[in-house]
């Protein structure tokens, strides 16, 4: 049978500092997943330039892409997307009841594979852009 | 027994989605990427480049069903995280139906121009 257990409202963040590694995880994914589908929606509008002509389609992405500010904000969006999805695999197995005992260790290793992920792309990222 | 921390009700049809579409959307999310930062480079893409790749039929397919789950899996979530904060009563009804019809509106967006990327 579950107990209750009283853990005030989640929703506050204003208790950030009592948060604990599954909190901050539940907070990184929600804030990431908050990112990803603001960013779908802006994907779909960029890409919608095909529906002008195959000119207009192609000249829209190079010239985003020879923009520095856009490939930051990929590497961000790496970052987020890359998060999202090893802390989503950190809660399927939650779901599953799999390894519930290091849910912390699986968080602060979802962390650092993002980083290394994230820093090990930006020369790829980057690559024929400048200032 | 283990406290449940999820922040869908258990059991319920968009729960299990959420989570289908999570394992899908972990795939094709991480293909997507290496496909288009690393095999092809974001910066060469052109729309030959883009029709050659969407005129495959396993390839447009899996890309609808790409934008569909995305969409199903980024919407729910945000609606969910909406309801957990607080959302009840008209508001919720409300933020619902602007949800579903944005949702909607997207993925017929998407799939219109997938069509006009494949040349059909």
């Amino acid at each position: 049978m579950s107990q209750s257990y009283n853990r005030g409202l989640i929703e506050d963040f204003g208790r950030w500092k009592e948060f604990s590694a599954g909190m901050w995880a539940w907070i990184f994914h929600k804030f990431t997943g908050w990112m990803l589908i603001g960013y779908l929606f802006t994907h779909i509008a960029v890409l919608s330039s095909a529906l002008t002509g195959p000119e207009a389609y192609t000249n829209t992405i190079q010239g985003l892409e020879s923009l520095f500010i856009v490939r930051v904000l990929e590497v961000g969006l790496l970052a987020v997307a890359v998060f999202h999805i090893l802390n989503g695999l950190r809660l399927l197995m939650v779901d599953l009841g799999v390894g519930l005992d290091a849910q912390d260790k699986s968080f602060y290793a979802s962390l650092v594979l993002t980083a290394i992920i994230t820093i090990a792309s930006v020369p790829t990222f980057m690559d024929g852009v400048t200032l | 027994m283990a406290e449940r921390y999820s922040s869908f009700a258990p059991g319920g049809t968009a729960w299990l989605l959420q989570r289908i579409t999570a394992a899908f959307l972990v795939i094709v999310l991480a293909f997507h990427f290496f496909l288009l930062h690393f095999v092809n480079h974001a910066a060469d893409v052109t729309f030959a480049g883009t029709q050659a790749r969407m005129e495959n039929v396993g390839y447009f397919l899996t890309m609808v069903l790409f934008l569909i789950a995305g969409t199903f899996h980024g919407v729910n979530g945000v609606y969910n995280a909406l309801v957990n904060q607080g959302l009840k009563g008209t508001q919720k009804k409300v933020v619902l139906a602007v949800l579903v019809i944005a949702s909607v509106a997207l993925i017929a967006q998407g799939i219109y121009v997938a069509i006009a990327m494949a040349g059909w």
